[in-house]
C-alpha cells in the first residue's frame, strides 16, 4: 500500500522523469559553467517546468526507455554522417536525368504521436530522404527520396532500421 | 604545446569539413531541377555543415582556454528545427502540386496536406497561385 501511494506522490511530483533530466542538462550547459548552484537551480527548473505544464499534455507517453534512446541517438548521428557522404558524392557526380527521385510509403506500426514525429525527424535528417506528409488518419508516412532504384527497399530499411527500434523505446 | 597544435590542426579539418558540405548543399540547390529534390540539399548544410562549424569553434574555445559547450545546445535545437522546416516545404509542394504525385496512402483516404475541403479546392488550383 505504502508502496503505491509512495509511486503516486513521486508521479505527480515527477511527471517526466526524462524531461527533467533534459531541462537540467540544458540549463547546465546553457550557463557554461558547471557549479554546484547551478545544477541545483537546473533540477529545480526541470522539476517545477514539468509539474507545472503537466495538464497541458495529457497524453504523453508515460515511459520511455532511457539506454535505447541514447542508443539510437548515437546510431541516428552514424547514419547522417554515412548518409551525408553519399549524398555528396550523388549530387556532384550524377546529372539531373540519370536521378531517380521517387516517393516512399511508409505503412507506420507507431502509434503515439511523439514517436511519429521523432521518426519523421529521423528521416528527414539522414539525407537523400524528407519525409513529406502523414496520411489523414496517421496510418502511413510519405517519404521523398532523392535518388533511388528501389523504392521497396528503401522503405524496409527504414522500417527496419529505426521504427523497430522506435517501438522498443516507446513500447 | 602539442595540444595547442592538435588544437589547431583539429579546427582546420573541421572548417574544411563544414565548408565542403554547406558548398555541395549550395551546389545541389542551384542543380537540382525540381522543388522536391531541392529539399534534399538544404538538410545536408543543416546537419554535417553546421555541425562541422560548430565542432571547429568549440575547439576553438578550447585552444583559447575558455571550454564552451554552448554549440552542442546550437546543433541540438537545429536538429529539432530543421526537419519541421522542411516538411512546411514539403507540404507546399504537395499543396501547390508543383512535384508529380504521390501514390495513394494504403490504409486511409488520402494523405493530409492534400484533403483540402470542396470549398477550399479553387484556393488550392496551382495556376492560380503562380
Amino acid at each position: 500500500m505504502v508502496g503505491t501511494k509512495m509511486k503516486r506522490l513521486i508521479q505527480k511530483i515527477l511527471p517526466h522523469p526524462f524531461l527533467t533530466l533534459l531541462l537540467a542538462v540544458v540549463w547546465t550547459i546553457l550557463q557554461n559553467s558547471v557549479s554546484a548552484g547551478m545544477i541545483v537551480f537546473g533540477i529545480i527548473l526541470g522539476i517545477v517546468i514539468p509539474f507545472t505544464t503537466a495538464r497541458w499534455w495529457p497524453d504523453r507517453p508515460d515511459k520511455m526507455r532511457l539506454v535505447p534512446m541514447l542508443k539510437y541517438c548515437l546510431l541516428v548521428i552514424w547514419d547522417i554522417l554515412v548518409a551525408n557522404v553519399q549524398v555528396a558524392w550523388i549530387i556532384l557526380t550524377k546529372s539531373n536525368a540519370q536521378m531517380k527521385p521517387c516517393w516512399v510509403v511508409i505503412p507506420l506500426e507507431l502509434k503515439s504521436p511523439e514517436a511519429i514525429t521523432i521518426l519523421a525527424g529521423t528521416i528527414t535528417l539522414t539525407p537523400g530522404t524528407v519525409s513529406s506528409d502523414l496520411s489523414d488518419e496517421g496510418h502511413s508516412l510519405l517519404v521523398h527520396a532523392l535518388d533511388s532504384d528501389d523504392p521497396d527497399a528503401v522503405r524496409d530499411e527504414i522500417k527496419d532500421r529505426y521504427e523497430r527500434r522506435l517501438l522498443e523505446i516507446f513500447q | 604545446m602539442i595540444t595547442e597544435i592538435a588544437l589547431t590542426v583539429g579546427v582546420i579539418i573541421s572548417l574544411i569539413i563544414g565548408l565542403f558540405f554547406t558548398g555541395v548543399a549550395g551546389i545541389g540547390l542551384l542543380k537540382l531541377d525540381n522543388a522536391m529534390s531541392r529539399l534534399h540539399a538544404p538538410t545536408k548544410a543543416g546537419t554535417v555543415g553546421i555541425g562541422a562549424f560548430l565542432m571547429a569553434s568549440v575547439l576553438h574555445s578550447f585552444l583559447l582556454g575558455q571550454g564552451s559547450f554552448h554549440e552542442f545546445l546550437i546543433l541540438g535545437f537545429l536538429f529539432i528545427t530543421a526537419p519541421i522546416s522542411a516538411n512546411f516545404m514539403a507540404k507546399v509542394n504537395l499543396h501547390r502540386q508543383n512535384c508529380t504525385p504521390p501514390p495513394a496512402p494504403p490504409r486511409d483516404d488520402m494523405w493530409a496536406t492534400l484533403n483540402v475541403p470542396e470549398a477550399d479546392r479553387e484556393l488550392a488550383d496551382p495556376q492560380e497561385l503562380a
